[in-house]
């Protein structure tokens, strides 16, 4: 076998292993980029910051431990945002796994930076209920008659935050952080679009091209990835530079992705140089 | 009766559905409403059919002798232990509006010591055989593949700080080379008409569905005839 044709047929466990190292060296020398927010990122953090104090939004964690990589900074990021700006956040999740996910959100980021706010008058955390857009459909119109308590099972009128709320169309704004079904396509279906309330949020790059025929008129704006998480850190760093120690998950976790994207392209183009001297000579032997 | 009572409750609440999005006046905004309280509490008991599909195969393959058996009594005994943890909120508040997930219940231990590492080392499995497999599908074969492969190229680059360093040097006139730029209107342009074609094209598909579904015609649901 020549070099070339071992170049187009290299041992995935060579790949495997250069992917690795592509990830651990940059998290052990701590290789970080400046990121910067685009339009897409940048329409959410506006919306949040355009709020008058004290609106209600509602921030829905529909994802699990896998793709915490990806949503749980974007989770992190627009709850410290909304803790920012004082706004009252409602914390529900519509997959099993997202309660838990929110726990961390708000053990790490509600109580562990604004100590100051109280549990049911800044934010409540309603937890999980099963049934999918079903549930979605039903808390529209009817919010306490699916959540007669909170997570931890006391009365749901015992706490000031949902003074004044029937359903959905009451929130100012509906965050969704998905990573896949239900999820953000769910919530701009029955909720965003039939209440004509903004929908807002991030959903992992797998993800992200599917939603855009939502954007802008559904969708007011979308975090891709990890990406869109650092993107959306950025924005928040760069009006509130108080939070640049805190707020930095994504962007710092974007060097080792970033290093292995191009080993990734590296080995695309090895593949496909490999792929062309070959069939060139090929066509050669053909023609002699 | 046994099938006409189903296609009749299809029926009812297939067509009080729809009607209800095109009269937004009582009683139809009401029944949507119930209906869909109705839904939410019948999705409860999928729980209860999963689990107990999720043991009927396990138990099934333990007791054939199936080859991955160990893997069948881990999955079992990892259900089963869960389940009753959860459902006793060992280490939390009993009864019924305890908390199952709160800190310091046995689950709570569970879903970080297990649950989270094991759900995020499966993802995190992906980036190894994405890249694998990019280095063995991306190849310029042809003029189909070629742009797919330069698509792939923006994006990858353009999803990371690379791209922005790669040409912020463009000068003006030349910005829309910017590769950031252009990984943008690859996702708002041709992903989105590509997007939007396929989006139609199921929305049509579950129209004709529900429709054959609510009149009685598709009656698979239903199971087999006896």
């Amino acid at each position: 076998m020549t070099f070339i044709e071992r170049m187009q047929a290299i041992d995935r466990r060579i790949i495997f292993g250069l992917i690795a190292l592509a990830v651990i060296i940059p998290m052990l020398v701590h290789l970080v980029f400046v990121v910067r927010p685009s339009p897409i990122v940048q329409s959410i953090f506006d919306k949040i910051e355009a709020l008058p104090e004290g609106s209600r939004v509602l921030i829905s964690f529909d994802y699990g431990p896998a793709t915490v990589p990806e949503n749980q900074p974007m989770a992190d990021a627009m709850t410290r945002h909304c803790m920012i700006k004082n706004h009252r956040l409602y914390i529900m999740a519509v997959w099993a796994t997202g309660e838990a996910q929110a726990n961390i959100t708000i053990e790490d980021v509600i109580e562990g930076e604004f100590p100051g706010k109280v549990y049911g008058e800044n934010y409540i955390q309603l937890g999980y209920k099963a049934g999918n857009q079903g549930l979605l459909n039903a808390i529209f119109t009817d919010l306490k008659g699916m959540y007669t308590t909170d997570a931890s099972g006391a009365d749901i009128n015992s706490f000031p935050i949902m003074e004044g709320i029937a359903g959905l169309p009451d929130f100012d704004l509906i965050l969704c952080i998905g990573s896949g079904k239900p999820g953000m396509k769910e919530w701009i279906q029955f909720a965003g679009d039939r209440g004509d309330i903004p929908v807002a949020g991030g959903v992992t790059a797998v993800e992200a091209p599917l939603l855009y025929p939502y954007y802008p008129r559904q969708l007011l704006g979308l975090m891709g990835g990890l990406q869109g998480a650092a993107e959306f850190e950025a924005a928040l760093v760069i009006k509130y530079p108080d939070y640049r120690e805190t707020s930095t998950t994504a962007v710092k976790n974007m060097g080792p992705q970033t290093v292995a994207h191009l080993v990734i392209i590296f080995f695309v183009i090895v593949g496909n140089i490999a792929f062309f001297v070959i069939r060139g000579r090929e066509k050669r032997e053909r023609s002699e | 009766m046994r099938r006409e009572i189903p296609l009749f409750i299809t029926f009812i609440i297939g067509t009080a559905l729809i009607v209800a999005l095109f009269i937004p006046r009582d009683p139809f905004p009401r029944l949507d409403a119930e209906f869909s309280v109705w839904f939410d509490i019948i999705a409860v008991f999928a729980f209860i059919l999963g689990g107990g599909n999720l043991l009927k195969i396990h138990v099934d393959r333990i007791t054939r002798g199936h080859k991955d058996r160990f893997y069948s009594v881990v999955t079992i005994a990892g259900f089963l232990i869960t389940l009753m943890v959860g459902l006793m909120k060992f280490g939390g508040d009993p009864g019924f509006k305890g908390n199952y997930i709160a800190e310091g219940t046995w689950f709570k231990v569970i879903y970080d010591s297990f649950f989270v590492p094991l759900g995020a080392t499966m993802f995190s499995l992906l980036a190894f055989f994405v890249a694998s497999a990019s280095y063995r599908a991306f190849r310029a074969k042809t003029r189909e593949a070629t742009v797919l492969l330069l698509a792939a190229f923006i994006i990858l680059v353009g999803r990371t700080p690379l791209g922005y360093y790669l040409t912020f040097w463009l000068p003006e006139p030349l910005q829309f080379l910017h590769i950031p730029t252009l990984s943008n209107w690859i996702l708002a342009v041709p992903n989105l008409a590509g997007q939007r074609a396929i989006m139609i094209g199921i929305s049509l598909g579950i129209i004709a569905t529900s429709l054959k579904l609510i009149l009685g015609i598709e009656r698979g649901y239903l199971g087999g005839e006896k």
